[in-house]
């Protein structure tokens, strides 16, 4: 590698990620300092917000490299950036009053919190191995934190414990395979290694096998079967407010990496990755779909439904062309939308030391709450990918996508274990419209802030439904800006 | 095109009638609500009106076009228009909405305001699905159309309604995503379009050819419903409220026929004239079998459920004997049926809320107590059976005539209908009106309202209406199907 020289221009583009760990760093020593919890709570949004701001500001739309190279900065950067920090700014509002109640409103989740940003934001802008794995693992580190924050629950140190080791086993494969590319090109660069695969490399056996490990370490990390175990559990296990972090901003990051490894990284060996990819996103469907109809818990069958449209995502990529990428974007973050949304409900009902986590815990919300009950419905049908929501628009634009490129078998398989995802779907609005409410639910307490959000989420899915273009024509330019 | 066009206002007029009447909140303001969901469906109705006095029923083109880009990225387009052979629909659709919400008036006292947001929400909708031309604009709205009436059946549907509706939404579910897929196929095959004129006239092979048809026989054969694939209608129909029925037989059953129409037909010509012969058996086999099995029903709401897909036998086989005479029976039997249908169902619903039982029977005897409703049922369950002067008679004459050119055995056992229907209809009638008064419920019935006879004397003038003077009807539609005839004789294979 040659010397790196750091000049002043290199610190533009990472100016983001700067102010995130200074602002992140900052309220770890107010917090003890002043033990003030809602000037941490208003920091963090504020952080978020800046954060926003230099990241729009300094936007430039051209890709910019930085630090010898390792870091880049390029409009799907950008976009992607955006959509974090906005899902971790409706995470820590939607969180606000859950934490409050079960005593965890503490500075240790807006720390980790923003650490986990940071850390999402590394990955979307790195260039490098090294980088990637940097952000990989500082998002992991503070998730699993997250994770284990209540800690007197066996439950979710439990699910904390089998989160780490499992995500360690996957930074393993993905390390592992990382090497191997490494001694097989000798860059960890990835436009180099591009380059180089490009050129040919002398083994193509072993570049295979590199690929084998880090396509298996991103299936870990995305959540996708075969490599799924942890997720459920996971989900079910960590509290909700911590849940619905982990189900939603990680997602953009986890395909912010897939895009960084496999197509900055390794478009040259298409060939090689799609397959597997098809496995995947096949299974994903499969087990997904199926195993979510058998859930009671709505976190755990919410896990199941991310599996499978994590396999939707794959779908995206698998399909090897710029349009593939961009609706695979368009995917993820349409998904993140209603996972934010249905996983928000879940904190939001969450109320007098009831944990809504059971699909009976919904039953006739229709009578006691009409609006919200809509709200999840509209989600619920989004999900399923029923028109007009957002949601059909995300299939449609796969599966189109999907057909483009003449893996038509594969639009099929996806049309049907969609028809079975419907069933699940249908049955939460089943439970909360057709069934009767429990005799002993106590009233809900209105938090404004949280349901005002909670109201816009869920009316984003019907009107980004209805005017999808906006959405689809960012994620379009943002991957045209990118990939010149 | 300047402003809004009347096609648009078809669509989202009911639509914000519905969105205003859920916003006004619950049940305190019922009245209100009940009101407001009479003028939005009048209303609803009054805008359709001048798209049958403003049609030319002299060209096959399409009118009221309405163009606009919606979704650029994808090329899906807001396209509407209405030709003769969809026109009608919108009308049929805008004025049984108004009858829905007249029957649902007293008798939905639960959620009144959720109950009429999705009937006129629903109706927008319809209004929608026959006016789209756009491929994808056609399938976002058949799709959604499932939404209201799973709610609609679930909410106020009978003990057995959570099944009726998951099943009613998976079943039709299944059908159209296959459509979804090779509506995605004939965009990459037309270079990138998804107007449905455009499709009309994209070469295909004959394999293509023969899967589209497949796909859009799943789509759209479970709405019509076709046997085998019927078996969620019944279960809908029963768990179904009076006006969930309703606008299932009179409406929702005509999309599927209508699809048909407007895409089997003229965009795989060659495929569907190749399984022509497989269409027609199954057409007739609903019509002789499914009459059968009519005839066996204790349930008075499954017993005019299984005459529906009777009836539906009937306007499929118009479609599949290629004859104007055929095709045009078939859609005036569509357009009978969707008054026939809906005025049984509201018969049945006008005894259920004073019963509160839909067995045979429970009944006997209500034409002592209830001498008005009796007649007007008689009229309906005549209509039913196809008399000649009633609007039933039209359509069945015309597709027997059109398939005896054809064919003399088809038509003769299409005409067994004429004994079947008959058989089920009005052996049911007798048993349920005739006799000695049965038991203490039916003599405590009390005869029509002033609400209930508007409405079934509104449907019994269309009855009549088209049965004695169906003219301005075939009128409109003429030009239409023999366009549409003329376009499906030519051949679409890649040469």
């Amino acid at each position: 590698m040659p010397v790196m020289t750091l000049t002043f221009s290199d610190l533009i583009p990472v100016l983001p990620e700067i102010f995130v760990l200074a602002m992140a760093c900052a309220i770890l020593l107010l917090d003890v300092t002043v033990k003030q919890r809602m000037g941490s709570y208003t920091l963090t949004l504020l952080t978020l917000v800046g954060a926003a701001a230099i990241t729009a500001f300094t936007s430039v739309g051209q890709t910019q490299y930085a630090f010898g190279g390792q870091f880049v900065d390029d409009m799907m950067a950008d976009v992607l950036k955006l959509m974090v920090y906005l899902t971790s700014i409706t995470v820590v509002v939607y969180s606000r009053a859950y934490l409050i109640e079960r005593d965890l409103f503490k500075g240790e989740f807006f720390v980790l919190l923003l650490f986990a940003t940071l850390g999402m934001m590394v990955m979307i802008s790195a260039n490098h191995f090294l980088v990637l794995y940097i952000g990989l693992e500082l998002l992991s580190l503070s998730l699993y934190a997250l994770v284990a924050m209540r800690r007197d629950s066996a439950q979710a140190t439990e699910a904390a414990m089998k989160y780490f080791v499992l995500g360690a086993l996957a930074s393993g494969l993905l390390l592992y395979g990382m090497s191997i590319l490494y001694g097989l090109t000798g860059t960890l660069e990835l436009n180099k290694l591009a380059a180089s695969v490009y050129m040919g490399v002398h083994n193509p056996m072993l570049l295979s096998f590199g690929l084998v490990f880090m396509v298996a370490g991103l299936g870990f990390k995305m959540g996708v079967a075969p490599f799924h175990m942890w997720l459920p559990d996971v989900y079910q296990g960590a509290p909700s407010a911590v849940t619905l972090f982990i189900g939603t901003a990680p997602k953009l990051a986890a395909f912010a990496f897939t895009m960084r490894i496999l197509v900055d990284g390794l478009q040259p060996a298409v060939g090689e990755w799609q397959g597997m990819l098809a496995v995947m996103a096949v299974l994903s469907m499969a087990i997904g779909n199926l195993a979510a109809i058998m859930q009671t818990n709505i976190k755990r069958m919410l896990a199941y439904s991310t599996i499978s449209h994590m396999g939707f995502v794959l779908l995206g990529i698998l399909s090897g062309t710029f349009a593939g990428y961009s609706v695979a974007m368009f995917y993820a973050i349409v998904y993140v939308l209603m996972s934010l949304g249905a996983f928000g409900m879940v904190v939001y009902l969450s109320q007098n030391g009831l944990e809504a986590e059971n699909l009976d815990d919904f039953k006739g919300l229709n009578s006691r709450h009409p609006w919200l009950a809509a709200l999840m419905a509209m989600l619920m049908f989004s999900l399923a990918g029923i028109p007009p929501f957002i949601g059909f628009y995300a299939k449609l634009a796969v599966l189109q996508a999907v057909v483009g490129v003449g893996l038509l078998w594969l639009a099929l398989v996806a049309v049907l274990f969609s028809l079975i995802g419907a069933f699940y779907y249908l049955r939460v609005v089943k439970i909360l419209y057709f069934d009767a409410p429990h005799a002993d639910v106590q009233p809900l307490s209105v938090h404004a802030d949280s349901r005002a959000l909670l109201s816009l989420n869920g009316l984003a899915v019907l009107l980004l439904g209805i005017a999808p273009q906006p959405l689809i024509a960012l994620c379009v330019y943002a991957m045209q800006m990118s990939m010149q | 095109m300047e402003g809004i066009g009347l096609l648009s206002l078809a669509i989202w007029v009911p639509i914000l009638a519905g969105l205003l009447i859920l916003i006004t909140g619950g049940d305190k303001n019922a009245d209100g609500q009940r009101t407001l969901a009479l003028l939005g469906s009048i209303l609803g109705f009054a805008v359709t009106l001048p798209l049958w006095t403003g049609f030319d029923a002299g060209t096959a083109a399409m009118q009221f076009e309405e163009l606009a880009h919606w979704v650029p990225m994808f090329k899906i387009n807001y396209h509407l228009g209405v030709d003769g052979i969809s026109m009608p629909f919108i009308l049929l659709n805008s004025f049984i909405t108004i009858l829905v919400v007249l029957a649902g008036w007293e008798v939905v006292k639960e959620r009144v305001g959720q109950y009429m947001a999705a009937f006129l929400i629903q109706s927008g909708i319809l209004n929608g699905v026959f006016a789209a031309l756009d491929g994808l604009l056609f399938y976002v709205l058949f799709e959604a159309m499932l939404i209201p009436l799973y709610l609609i059946i679930g909410m106020w549907g009978g003990p057995n309604r959570v099944y009726a509706a998951l099943k009613f939404f998976l079943y039709t579910l299944l059908g159209s995503l296959l459509m979804l897929v090779s509506l995605l196929y004939l965009y990459f095959q037309s270079g990138g379009s998804f107007e449905i004129l455009v499709w009309h006239k994209v070469p295909l092979a004959m394999t293509a050819q023969i899967l589209l048809f497949i796909a859009f026989f799943f789509g759209f054969a479970v709405k019509v419903p076709m046997w085998p694939v019927h078996t969620w209608l019944p279960d809908a129909h029963v768990e179904a409220p009076t006006g969930g029925s309703v606008i299932l037989a009179a409406i929702t059953l005509k999309v599927g026929a209508y699809g048909f129409l407007r895409f089997a037909l003229p965009i795989t010509p060659d495929a569907s004239h190749e399984l022509a012969g497989a269409m027609i058996s199954l057409s007739l086999v609903a019509v002789v079998y499914i009459g059968l099995v009519a005839l066996a029903q204790v349930d008075m709401k499954k017993l005019i459920a299984y005459s529906s897909i009777a009836h539906m036998g009937f306007v499929t086989l118009g479609f599949f004997i290629f004859n104007p005479m055929g095709m045009e029976g078939g859609l005036i039997q569509m357009i009978s049926h969707g008054f026939v249908a809906a005025a049984m169902f509201l018969c049945v619903g006008v005894m259920y809320d004073r019963v509160h039982s839909r067995q045979i029977a429970d009944y006997g005897g209500v034409a002592n107590r209830m001498p008005m409703f009796a007649a007007f049922f008689m009229l309906f369950s005549m209509a039913n059976v196809g008399l000649p002067a009633t609007s039933g008679f039209v359509g069945e004459f015309m597709v027997i005539l059109g398939a005896v050119k054809v064919n003399f055995w088809w038509a003769f056992l299409a005409a067994s209908t004429l004994i079947i229907g008959a058989s089920y209809t009005l052996w049911m009638y007798k048993r349920v009106v005739f006799g000695a008064v049965a038991n203490p419920q039916v003599a405590a019935m009390q005869d029509i309202n002033g609400r209930e006879f508007i409405v079934l004397a509104l449907l019994a003038i269309s009855v009549l209406g088209i049965g004695l003077y169906p003219r301005p009807l075939t009128e409109v539609m003429h030009t239409s199907v023999d366009n549409l005839l003329a376009h499906v004789s030519h051949s679409k294979l890649v040469p």
